[in-house]
């Protein structure tokens, strides 16, 4: 249990680092901005999870990441469209906003998932 | 070329930042593997597109834009805030091919290689994302559309 935590932990870490590496190096900066939402963490969870439970599973996994992908897209569009328009930080803006990524995937989750 | 790859950016790059994305991304990828252990595939599935690296992304990118205003003795909150906004327009474009992505695998999981089936899944998030970001850039700057933020001339 613990072996796969720090497995998971490593792989989850080097597989984000590498995007953002990528995202750091090119160019133009909006680019750059497409590298804010690569698969990292579910290409580091997902190969872990098919090699431990399988490819249904990890299948399973995929279809509600749709949901949560769409979360992130509301999220990040309430970003882009509220971040210049107030006076607030945006490290407490854009954390602030996690709540709408939370209502819509857990919105997603019960209406159509569950 | 409508994107470039400037290596000699990664010489600006702080180890702490390194560090921060490193801790971030693999706490997330750890409490994924959780919730999907204590509630299933269904609700740790969303948890696979959780904009984990985001928050700190705009945060580190903000705070650069504003220090480099500050060097200048202008205050440099707004620049910051725009650069982060900026950033965010890219992340929306990214998310579409997140979607993509993950269509891709549930659809393909199930019959495909999985090895084949990441890597084919990874070509077309990132092909959607920088075409949908290429024909959006074309129509901001053919003057259809008069859009408000101003990209920074030089790498952050």
């Amino acid at each position: 249990m613990l072996l796969t935590m720090l497995i998971r932990f490593l792989v989850g870490g080097i597989v984000v680092c590498a995007f953002a590496m990528t995202g750091e190096v090119v160019e133009p900066k909006s680019l750059a901005g497409v590298f804010g939402a690569a698969p990292s963490v579910a290409i580091a969870t997902l190969s872990l999870t098919i090699w431990k439970e399988g490819r249904l599973y990890a299948s399973q996994e995929s279809r509600s990441m749709v949901a949560g992908g769409l979360a992130f897209l509301i999220y990040a569009w309430c970003c882009m469209a509220i971040l210049p328009k107030t006076n607030w930080k945006t490290r407490t803006m854009s954390a602030a906003m996690l709540i709408v990524w939370g209502i819509t995937a857990l919105g997603c989750w019960f209406f159509l998932l569950r | 070329m409508f994107m470039r790859f400037q290596i000699g950016a990664l010489s600006k790059v702080k180890w702490n930042e390194v560090a921060v994305r490193f801790l971030f991304g693999g706490a997330i990828t750890v409490a994924t593997g959780l919730i999907a252990q204590r509630y299933g595939p269904t609700v740790g599935g969303l948890f696979l597109a959780f904009p984990a690296i985001f928050p700190a992304s705009v945060t580190l990118l903000a705070k650069k834009q504003r220090e480099k205003k500050a060097k200048h003795g202008m205050e440099g909150d707004l620049r910051g805030r725009h650069a982060a906004a900026l950033e965010a327009r890219g992340t929306v474009m990214g998310c579409v091919g997140l979607v993509c992505f993950a269509l891709m695998l549930w659809k393909t999981l199930p019959r495909w290689n999985a090895a084949g089936g990441l890597l084919l899944a990874t070509c077309v998030w990132l092909a959607f994302s920088t075409l949908l970001w290429a024909l959006l850039r074309r129509w901001r700057h053919s003057g259809h559309h008069a859009g408000r933020l101003v990209e920074p001339k030089t790498h952050a």
